[in-house]
């Protein structure tokens, strides 16, 4: 994303006549930090600091911003992103033990990716796919049901390169 | 698509589409394409579906729905018009729902729902139990239209309510309709819709915002993504009834990052309904204008709670904030503008209101809690999936009639409503009705309706520490009741679970919890401790037995009980010897037995034994020597 050409006054629309410009900047910082995380994978320093110059606004509060939520990440992340649902469904059915299995083969704690950038291992809340309890999202995919024969198909997808 | 320019524009193109869309006669296969579907492989039933009916020459309408609720047995499908309905459909299934039911008429008997192997298959969606007890309102569309497809809505009587509202009825009178109905906040905490709008409408100013919440944190709940993602016209209209009444031109939708396919059907919806001039400006010709924006959320369970949920719109961290100033006062909105803040739920639930009246929405339901919820159904029951039905059904129906009771057959102990803000109901309250105002009276919530089943193997003190730690590690950490008095609450249950709790450890949670309940700042904190109070309030001897029995009945907490080989059931297959890192497990010359002294209690040996001789058991066999 280009993000000196970015134009604030269209990006926000309409709704952008009834508050003032620091509001307007504002409003877009998340957008815009969603944008720039899926360009990048994570959000560099770098990025952020034109961000800072184009929409005015301090460095460190752009920084308490996006220290705040959780998906927004500061160092570079795998090219597969794996995330093993802890919701409610899923624990009951086991998704601690399949996060064990997880963290045993690719040898990474939650949140932290493996040396070679291939793959980073995070937990999340809940995606909504209780009905298929244990879950895990690959990238965008869900994969659901995951029983003690199921992990090893999961680790083969994750291993498994794009493009081969 | 040309834009609508009049009232009667909307009703010509509505007879133009009824006639077009949904021929009753027409051969047609509605697949569910819902997120749990497409996990299970809908995407590539489809393309199968698709390939084949165009190989054999044959004219049939695949309409992409979204999520039909059965999710667990999914890819779903219904086909018309002989209206078989199929689960587990693989993509290998294609040709012969082709040849044998399209061209011929007949099921395909391996796709049709089941109790067990044992029983005669359903062969329709209606006759199934899951299906039967259901009344649809919030979920009506789902699963009959396609989502990105505004002709769909529109031919099964979509924005028929907004026809009305802009044509028949002025905004106090849709004020008044939804006030009557008695529409109660789908979300949680119940706040009468009507009342709501009214609050907001009457506060000085002349700009006001319409919210959706669509941050549907809660682990185990999907009902909202399903309206977001099967049926995102219900919510737009509904927003636009409330913006028509309380007189606002922008809105929002907040949508979980989570919801990637959420995001994408209410990008296609909005853009879809601008080109029809269904928002935007002067919409069908009228002086009404509404203008609809999507938010994402950035993965914070906190933002579910309306200030932070502003906050975080407004490109702030999502604190929440004191009130006064509420959401719909000047000063307490976004941007400071008075603001209506409903649940996605909530807003699908107006436009039936409106086409059909306050009193029909009245006659559904109980007297206080009028209309259906829709309960996300998970955990150990049969059946998982979205269902929704009339408030006041009991919990025995819809965890042993619509779920199908427990998965194993296995004893029913508790179910978990409301989510890590709600609380656990016990076996004896099964029949006691389900609405707003009895589930409090329980010490639980309605919370966004999740609901989820737990059998005898699952400890509740575990359960307990799993709902904790998921709100102690979502705190915002603005207020010190919530940010420390979690983790300390937390801490304790931790030691209780490790078999290191001491006596007064119960007494210390009660009164953490009351503290965290009285002083915390928004609804995250004040609901914390619910889980565990309910538990404690209808299991605490499971509570005692595991501080002073160091017993855990439902045998999950490692580090508890005493373990022992149960000889008469043993064959001496000599799989826990194995398993023992600890060498507890000895061998004599006609059995095994476990050397107390060793053992770490470490669950190795009880998970190994394929026949379940190795017990845990609440006293030492040395103490029940001494007994005898």
């Amino acid at each position: 994303m280009d993000i000196e050409s970015l134009d604030v006054e269209r990006e926000i629309g309409k709704v952008g006549k009834i508050i003032c410009e620091h509001d307007r900047k504002k409003g877009l910082l998340i957008p815009i930090l969603h944008r720039i995380q899926e360009d990048y994978g994570y959000l560099p320093g770098e990025a952020l600091e034109r961000l800072a110059k184009k929409l005015d606004l301090p460095l460190a509060e752009i920084y308490s911003v996006a220290s705040f939520y959780h998906q927004f990440h500061f160092t570079p992340r795998g090219r597969k992103i794996v995330r093993i649902c802890m919701g409610t469904a899923c624990h009951v059915r086991g998704a601690g033990k399949l996060l064990e299995a997880l963290e045993k083969h690719f040898n990474v704690g939650v949140g932290e990716t493996t040396e070679d950038l291939a793959m980073t291992l995070e937990t999340v809340g809940c995606v909504g796919c209780c009905g298929l309890a244990p879950v895990a999202t690959v990238n965008d995919e869900v994969v659901g049901e995951i029983g003690p024969k199921k992990v090893g198909e999961l680790i083969e997808m994750i291993e498994e390169e794009e493009g081969e | 698509m040309a834009r609508l320019k009049s009232i009667e524009d909307l009703k010509n193109l509505r007879l133009l589409l009824k006639d077009e869309t949904f021929k009753e006669e027409k051969e047609r296969v509605r697949v569910c394409t819902g997120t749990a579907c497409m996990a299970s492989g809908a995407k590539k039933v489809v393309e199968d579906l698709e390939k084949k009916a165009e190989e054999d020459g044959l004219d049939v309408d695949i309409v992409k729905t979204g999520c039909q609720g059965l999710c667990q047995k999914g890819p779903l499908m219904k086909v018309e018009p002989t209206g078989y309905f199929y689960q587990r459909v693989r993509p290998e299934d294609a040709a012969r729902i082709v040849t044998n039911t399209l061209e011929a008429g007949y099921p395909v008997r391996h796709l049709l729902y089941r109790d067990s192997i044992m029983h005669e298959p359903y062969e329709m969606a209606d006759e199934l139990p899951f299906y039967k007890k259901q009344y649809r309102i919030a979920l009506k569309n789902n699963g009959v239209v396609d989502p990105n497809n505004i002709e769909h809505y529109i031919a099964v009587g979509g924005y028929s309510a907004l026809e009305k509202a802009l044509g028949s009825m002025t905004p106090e009178e849709i004020l008044d309709e939804v006030d009557k109905a008695n529409l109660r906040g789908r979300g949680g905490a119940g706040f009468p819709a009507g009342k709501k709008w009214r609050h907001t409408v009457n506060s000085p100013g002349d700009i006001r915002l319409v919210v959706a919440n669509g941050d549907e944190g809660d682990p185990g709940a999907f009902m909202d993504r399903a309206i977001m993602e099967g049926d995102p016209h219900s919510l737009i209209e509904g927003m636009l009834l409330c913006a028509r009444a309380i007189n606002a031109e922008y809105g929002f939708i907040y949508v979980r990052h989570e919801y990637p396919l959420a995001v994408k059907n209410l990008r296609t919806a909005i853009s879809q309904a601008e080109e029809l001039g269904l928002l935007g400006d002067n919409i069908l010709g009228t002086d009404f204008s509404f203008h609809l924006d999507i938010r994402e959320g950035a993965g914070a369970f906190v933002c579910g709670e309306s200030t932070a949920l502003v906050a975080s719109i407004e490109g702030e961290r999502g604190f929440p904030r004191p009130r006064p100033p509420r959401l719909s006062e000047p000063g307490g909105g976004l941007w400071g503008y008075p603001t209506n803040l409903n649940n996605i739920e909530t807003y699908a639930c107006v436009p039936p209101i409106i086409v059909n009246g306050a009193d029909w929405f009245r006659s559904i339901g109980t007297e206080n809690s009028p209309g259906t919820k829709v309960f996300a159904l998970t955990g150990k029951v049969k059946n998982t999936g979205l269902v929704e039905v009339p408030m006041g059904t009991t919990l025995r129906e819809i965890i042993f009639e619509i779920g199908g009771g427990i998965i194993g057959d296995k004893r029913f102990k508790a179910v978990q409503t409301g989510g890590p803000s709600g609380g656990c109901i016990p076996e004896r309250y099964l029949d006691s009705p389900v609405d707003f105002d009895s589930l409090r009276e329980l010490g639980s919530m309605m919370g966004s309706g999740g609901m989820v089943v737990v059998d005898e193997d699952t400890c509740m003190v575990d359960m307990a520490r799993y709902f904790l730690s998921f709100t102690q590690s979502e705190s915002c950490g603005k207020c010190p009741p919530c940010r420390i008095g979690t983790s300390q609450m937390l801490d304790i249950l931790e030691r209780i679970i490790a078999g290191k709790g001491a006596d007064g450890d119960i007494e210390r949670l009660e009164e953490l919890g009351r503290l965290i309940q009285e002083g915390s700042l928004c609804g995250l904190g004040q609901s914390a401790p619910n889980p565990v109070l309910s538990t404690l309030k209808y299991f605490r001897e499971e509570y005692e037995e595991h501080i002073y029995d160091k017993y855990c009945r439902a045998k999950v907490c490692s580090g508890l009980g005493t373990y022992r080989i149960e000889h008469t059931e043993c064959f001496l297959c000599g799989l826990c010897k194995q398993a023992c890192a600890f060498g507890a497990v000895r061998e004599l010359k006609d059995r095994f037995f476990i050397d107390q002294a060793y053992c770490t209690k470490c669950k190795a040996c009880y998970t190994a034994c394929p026949i379940g001789a190795v017990k845990i058991e609440k006293v030492s066999g040395a103490a029940r020597e001494e007994r005898k």
